[in-house]
């Protein structure tokens, strides 16, 4: 085998960061692609910039309303040190001006909850395309 | 002071949270003022509200409607630290969603959690608080929305 093929059969690498246990396990339970590997799942922003070093992701799915470190602040650091990360913020807070400051900071995803599983895989199948 | 025409952005977050998350619609039953103090039932979440209005937020479950929600939205863990996680979204997730109507400076913060204690329920001058009940299954809870 190659090191091109190699490369081009890697899984896309998930992070999963979330307060909530349940939101967590639900969001790796409910994911549908084969070709996706969770590698890490983390409370806040801060367990999440470090997994992120230690894990390299190429997808992480954001909570905002988070202690310790919010989800906006961690978007700003995140994509600093790994700019080609993608990101799906998941998150409550349901206002315009909300995804539009994620966007800004380095989001490129915005799914409301609650969700379904259908949304769930259209919304990151958007950013692994 | 919230208004009752407000409450419905309250009753649509309950209603839209079951629709989706335990994929069975809740009915919500009238809302009322709430005087004296409030019912609570095993679990309570709160959020703490500020910016442009101030006041709480929170959801009162009993366990076995917890339990039952757990199990629709395909959960096996039903521990005391699932109850409490639970109960702390359902009352993050209507509350962040009151924000398409309210606007970014309707401010939440992470939920507070409270099971089996009366937990202190600040009431800033000026509030008055409603109880939306919820019926869901076989089980009934509480979203008390208290806001200036």
């Amino acid at each position: 085998m190659s090191t091109d093929n190699a490369r081009e059969r890697r899984p896309v690498r998930l992070l999963i960061v979330d307060d909530s246990n349940i939101v967590r396990r639900r969001i790796e339970r409910s994911q549908q692609f084969d070709d996706l590997q969770v590698v890490g799942t983390a409370a806040n922003g801060i367990e999440a910039l470090e997994l992120a070093r230690r894990t390299d992701p190429d997808l992480v799915t954001m909570d905002l309303t988070m202690p310790q470190m919010d989800g906006i602040e961690c978007i700003t650091q995140l994509v600093k040190f790994k700019p080609t990360v993608r990101i799906l913020v998941i998150s409550a807070l349901a206002d315009k001006a909300t995804a539009v400051e994620a966007m800004e900071c380095g989001a490129n995803g915005f799914l409301n909850k609650p969700f379904s599983d259908r949304q769930l895989n259209e919304a990151i199948a958007e950013l692994m395309a | 002071m919230l208004r009752e025409e407000e409450l419905k952005t309250f009753v649509d977050g309950t209603t839209r949270y079951f629709e989706v998350a335990a994929q069975q619609p809740a009915t919500i039953g009238s809302p009322y003022l709430l005087e004296g103090e409030p019912a609570m039932h095993d679990y309570t979440g709160m959020i703490n509200i500020s910016g442009k209005r101030e006041g709480v937020v929170y959801f009162t479950a009993p366990r076995a409607m917890l339990t039952v929600l757990l199990m629709k939205m395909q959960e096996s863990d039903f521990s005391h630290e699932s109850m409490r996680d639970l109960v702390g979204e359902v009352a993050n997730t209507i509350s962040g969603n009151a924000r398409r109507d309210f606007g970014h400076d309707f401010v939440i913060s992470v939920p507070s959690v409270f099971a089996g204690e009366k937990p202190q329920i600040p009431q800033p001058p000026g509030t008055r608080a409603f109880v939306i009940p919820i019926h869901w299954r076989s089980h009934s809870a509480k979203l008390v929305v208290s806001l200036t």
